[in-house]
């Protein structure tokens, strides 16, 4: 949507925009994480929150991520609506647990009477040379566990309204921020007001009949700028970020592949068991598989841990150059 | 729908008080006799955590408890649930996977929740519910709502990291939680002895600067006593405080169990240690109760109990139908 006002804001200023909403429009949010306050977080997301709401609204907690998330969910059930902060998506497991034993399963496995109105926001991903450990995108397991919604925007103005409806939403929401689209300008202005975007409708970037793409995070922004340039050699492409990998919204991908005929799918997580894969399986299993006259191409992460030195690092996850000769290569090669 | 007849105060306070310790002590014991029962006669899928021999912590604690108050609860759950004030139809029913049940069949024994009597969730996961209950206790804080949160656990949740980091939490932020530990000797098979290096697990509090007390876990009179003192610090403003309830179980960890890892001996000395005919020769010593007054109590369990079955046997069996609807909550509802 047009905005007048054509505020270019980075991700981090756009989730801190958005946190600051909802915390405005209502006393029960609270944000909570290692290193909120003072610090403003590890990635200056709530930089200068804590002055704004103070120590019971922006709570610092000690290094304890299984018991941060626990007290979340706990909170959570008993009326609250906490945001935590994760300093980064790897110490998640330290948490895993409460994420996916308890606030994923309380609504259904305890028939419904609780729920769990818990965002859970991290960042994540390669590119910082902080090796395997501080470098993962791990979208795909908590796609895997019914019960979580699962947000993983690629730029400002969807962070902002994805984040808003994040908050409001009575589920608990895993909410995956890429750390190096932090301190990033998007390419879209972010409207100023509470606009909220809802979870569960994929994004068309663009339009283009000869391949459809699908991309997740971060490769939603390398793919854009890949088709961008194939564009100026006849080369069409539509981009689809579905922005919420669960609930996943395949319409839109079925209508693309439907017209184009190929597919070209690109996570930066790892590609064995990856959720790319479930766009791939639910292509195959519907009638858009009958429209297909070319091999799916997928491109994702080796399956290996991060590496550190920044040539492997690089070489670990598909690049611009990866997705420029892949889709190239499927459009030429199947005409 | 519950009936909710919860009366708070001292066991021995008044005759009312007293019957009614003895009530729920009795509705817990039938209670888990009568899905042993029911698991016998194969009426009951999957398994069972029973806690026959334990009834006086779960009562005892909850006797100091408000309706508001929260608690949060294990994979041996039952007693909370009952001590609560939960509808006995309503779990029974969940055993038996009918619609009426609390979860409607999705989630069985060790998942029973009950939002009006303040019951946050059993827990299959030892420990799982010890971080949530710190998190009830925050958002009281946070809301200035009063309330105290009470998280029931094992022994061998002491050994989980849960335990520790939700410790820690509520001691900085001096929360109004208690953290009451049900200490029956095992963790499945393993013993106290071999899972501690100390003898009193309550002094883990210590490292946390939590105050720890220990307690005869079989006695109500002592546990509503330590339970009392821990709510009031709690809603003071004084922070958590750690109760561990010597207790024992009689029956095996679940179905499996084949009981090799104690003896016969040992089982039929903690049957001695009984905690209702404890309780039942207080309150004839004290004169509070006669003999026929507690004999009708016991018939009074046992009346519930058997209509809570019948009612459960009849019900709905729940259908698949509406699974996938019943993963969220409705945005909006």
């Amino acid at each position: 949507m047009a905005d007048t006002t054509n505020r270019m804001l980075t991700m981090a200023e756009a989730v801190r925009e958005a946190m600051t909403i909802a915390m405005n429009e209502r006393e029960d949010v609270f944000l909570m994480g290692e290193d909120v306050g003072i610090y403003g977080g590890a990635f200056g997301v709530s930089s200068e929150m804590q002055n704004k709401f103070g120590a019971d609204r922006i709570i610092d907690t000690p290094i304890s991520e299984l018991g941060i998330v626990g007290a979340a969910v706990g909170a959570a059930l008993a009326g609250m609506r906490p945001i935590v902060e994760i300093q980064f998506s790897d110490f998640t497991a330290q948490a895993m647990d409460q994420i996916a034993n308890q606030a994923a399963k309380i609504h259904f496995m305890l028939g419904g009477a609780l729920h769990v109105p818990l965002v859970l926001r991290t960042p994540q991903g390669s590119g910082t040379g902080a090796a395997a450990q501080h470098s993962q995108v791990l979208e795909t397991w908590f796609a895997n566990i019914p019960g979580l919604k699962v947000v993983v925007p690629s730029n400002p103005a969807d962070a902002k309204g994805l984040l808003l409806s994040a908050i409001d939403d009575p589920n608990p929401v895993i909410f995956l921020e890429h750390k190096l689209l932090y301190k990033i300008p998007g390419r879209d202005a972010v409207p100023e007001g509470v606009e909220r975007i809802p979870l569960g409708v994929s994004k068309v970037l663009r339009h283009g009949s000869d391949l459809t793409i699908v991309a997740t995070g971060i490769m939603v922004n390398k793919s854009y700028e890949v088709a961008e340039k194939l564009s100026a050699e006849g080369i069409n492409i539509t981009l689809i970020d579905p922005r919420t990998i669960s609930p996943l919204d395949m319409d839109p991908i079925h209508e693309s592949v439907q017209q184009t005929g190929r597919l070209l799918v690109v996570q930066e997580g790892p590609s064995h068991g990856g959720f790319i894969n479930e766009v791939i399986a639910r292509v195959s299993e519907s009638a858009s598989f009958g429209s297909l006259i070319a091999p799916i191409k997928r491109l994702a992460g080796m399956n290996i841990p991060i590496p550190y030195a920044p040539q492997l690092e690089r070489a670990a996850v598909p690049q611009i150059e990866d997705i420029e000769v892949a889709a190239r290569e499927i459009v030429k090669n199947w005409r | 729908m519950t009936t909710i007849q919860l009366l708070k105060g001292h066991p021995l306070s008044s005759k009312e008080h007293a019957s009614h310790a003895l009530l729920y002590m009795w509705k817990i014991r039938k209670f888990e006799e009568a899905v042993e029962d029911l698991f016998g006669r194969g009426m009951m899928h999957g398994t069972m955590h029973l806690s026959i021999g334990q009834e006086a912590s779960p009562t005892g604690m909850c006797l100091a408890l408000d309706l508001a108050d929260q608690i949060t609860s294990t994979h041996r759950g039952h007693g909370h649930c009952i001590a609560k004030g939960a509808d006995l139809t309503r779990m029974i029913a969940e055993l038996l996977g009918k619609k009426i049940g609390y979860c409607g069949g999705r989630g069985g024994s060790m998942h029973i929740a009950d939002v009006e009597t303040g019951n946050l969730g059993a827990n299959g996961v030892v420990g799982g519910g010890i971080p949530i209950a710190v998190g009830a206790g925050l958002a009281s804080k946070l809301q200035k709502k009063g309330t105290v949160a009470v998280s029931f656990f094992g022994d061998g949740a002491m050994n989980e990291g849960a335990f520790h980091e939700a410790a820690n939490l509520a001691a900085i932020w001096k929360l109004p939680v208690i953290f009451f530990c049900e200490n029956n000797h095992y963790g499945m098979s393993s013993s106290t002895e071999k899972a501690f290096a100390i003898e009193k697990l309550a002094d883990r509090g210590l490292g946390y600067g939590i105050p720890g007390v220990t307690v005869d876990g079989n006695n109500v009179v002592e546990v509503y006593e330590a339970a009392e003192a821990a709510v009031a610090r709690a809603r003071n403003g004084e922070g958590p405080t750690i109760i561990e309830a010597i207790t024992y179980r009689w029956k095996g960890h679940s179905r499996s169990d084949k009981n090799l890892y104690r003896t016969k001996e040992e089982i039929e000395e903690w049957k001695h240690k009984d905690p209702l005919p404890r309780f039942i020769s207080i309150v004839l010593e004290k004169g509070l109760l006669s003999q026929d007054e507690i004999d009708a109590v016991q018939q009074q369990a046992h009346d519930q109990i058997v209509h809570a079955v019948n009612e459960a046997v009849k019900a709905e069996s729940a259908e698949p139908s509406g699974l996938l609807d019943a993963v969220f909550k409705k945005v909006g509802a």
